[in-house]
């Protein structure tokens, strides 16, 4: 069920990618979203160990020692691809250049405000790169699990420390499609298997229901 | 001036309670020779600048588990459980920056420069205690200059008067590490005389490099 719905949330954000974007992909649920790239269409995965164009994970024995990603996995590189230090990363990364990141997420809420980093008391490992993608990237898209251990993770307000406040765009979970807009939480789609109820009864946040999602 | 010396000389250089760099990113490679060393030689209380805690049993992580270190400055530690156990237990101090500001920070020290402005953080904790500006009605955070005693990298090729060339994602904080800390010891895998190293290949400059380890770690 786990696999089953990340790889439905990878499947649908992989439909927001457009041809020419450079794309940060975060560790985890988010990375699944290389293995869903249109055919033909151009998108380079950079990852923030100093990567523009990575490619797949490595099959076992192909490993260059000298090559990982961000998430410390061995990867293959694209035609093209360039490797650069890590202030230049993160120029490209806090500068604009980055047309989309996918991110994990603890909590989000109505105003778009993200947790991601840190439960006190039980899990601190850091925030990594996250805090300088959420302020740079062009468009932040949220890949979750709708809930955790069944509470809500949509939240009307965090209560973790905010990794980045109002920057999340978009919510991608394997029950719904939504969008961060002034007025609030949008819900743009419902995806195959939940129904509106489902996805009610599952999110604490007071979401906008669009018309054509009501009949 | 010759800067290739035996990593025991080196190793000798860094001293308890200093402040080191060490380049690395994840389980990628570090100076792992110098770091044996730096354990063998039970050296203590040291404050560490690096992106992460790397993995247990290399690099930083190995300095960790011998209780070298008193406090590490980082971005990142989730891949090393021992960390979060001593930082956890109070055993070790952990400070969490975000990685460009980390980045940044080290450069700025290295580049003469007295701060930035970034975006990174803004509505977040890492707001705590610093100042904020409005440039072009758009918010920032002032970060200052992060140095070091000393910084270790590990290099792919390096020539013997310290131009460094690295291979793939090994040069991620390297540059910014060497132009940041007083005394900058690289490692190499590879030593050559200078010329062999095209200059347009050169990645760190070898005005930043002060001494160049490498005959133990030609992995032979």
């Amino acid at each position: 069920m786990g696999i089953e719905a990340k790889e439905i949330i990878a499947r649908r954000v992989a439909r927001e990618l457009k041809d020419g974007y450079v794309v940060n992909l975060g560790i985890g649920l988010p990375s699944l979203v290389a293995n869903y790239i249109p055919e033909g269409m151009s998108v380079m995965l950079q990852s923030e160990n100093g990567i523009l164009g990575m490619g797949a994970i490595c099959e076992a024995g192909e490993e260059d020692e000298n090559v990982i990603n961000a998430g410390n996995q061995f990867v293959y590189v694209q035609k093209g691809a360039c490797f650069f230090d890590s202030a230049t990363s993160f120029a490209m990364i806090r500068g604009g250049h980055i047309h989309l990141t996918v991110l994990g997420a603890l909590q989000v809420d109505e105003q778009g405000n993200i947790a991601s980093h840190i439960i006190p008391g039980s899990m601190a490992p850091g925030m990594g790169g996250a805090m300088d993608l959420l302020a740079g990237a062009k468009k932040v898209i949220v890949a979750m699990l709708h809930t955790a251990k069944g509470k809500p993770k949509i939240l009307k307000r965090c209560t973790l420390p905010l990794t980045a406040k109002g920057k999340v765009d978009m919510i991608v979970t394997e029950k719904a499609v939504i969008s961060v807009t002034p007025e609030g939480l949008v819900l743009d789609e419902i995806m195959p298997g939940s129904s509106l109820e489902d996805i009610l009864q599952h999110t604490e946040a007071d979401l906008i229901i669009r018309d054509e999602l009501v009949k | 001036m010759n800067k290739v010396i035996s990593a025991k000389e080196a190793v000798k250089l860094i001293k308890d309670g200093c402040t080191i760099m060490i380049s690395g990113f994840a389980g990628v490679k570090k100076p792992e020779v110098l770091i044996d060393l730096m354990v063998k030689n039970n050296i203590k209380n040291l404050t560490v600048i690096a992106n992460d805690a790397a993995i247990p049993g290399k690099g930083i992580g190995r300095l960790i588990s011998h209780r070298c270190v008193k406090k590490l400055i980082a971005s990142h530690i989730g891949l090393n459980p021992e960390a979060g156990r001593q930082m956890n237990a109070g055993e070790l101090e952990v400070e969490l920056i975000p990685q460009g500001t980390l980045a940044e920070r080290i450069r700025c020290a290295g580049a003469g420069l007295g701060g930035f402005f970034t975006p990174t953080g803004i509505g977040t904790s890492v707001e705590e205690g610093k100042q904020k500006f409005i440039v072009e009605g758009k918010e920032y955070l002032l970060e200052l200059p992060l140095k070091a005693d000393v910084a270790i990298i590990k290099g792919s090729v390096v020539d013997t008067l310290g131009n460094v060339f690295y291979k793939g994602t090994t040069q991620n904080f390297s540059l910014v590490m060497a132009m940041a800390a007083d005394l900058v010891i690289v490692e190499a895998e590879k030593i050559v005389k200078p010329g062999e190293l095209k200059p347009e290949h050169v990645m760190t400059p070898s005005v930043f490099v002060d001494y160049i380890v490498g005959a133990e770690c030609n992995g032979n």
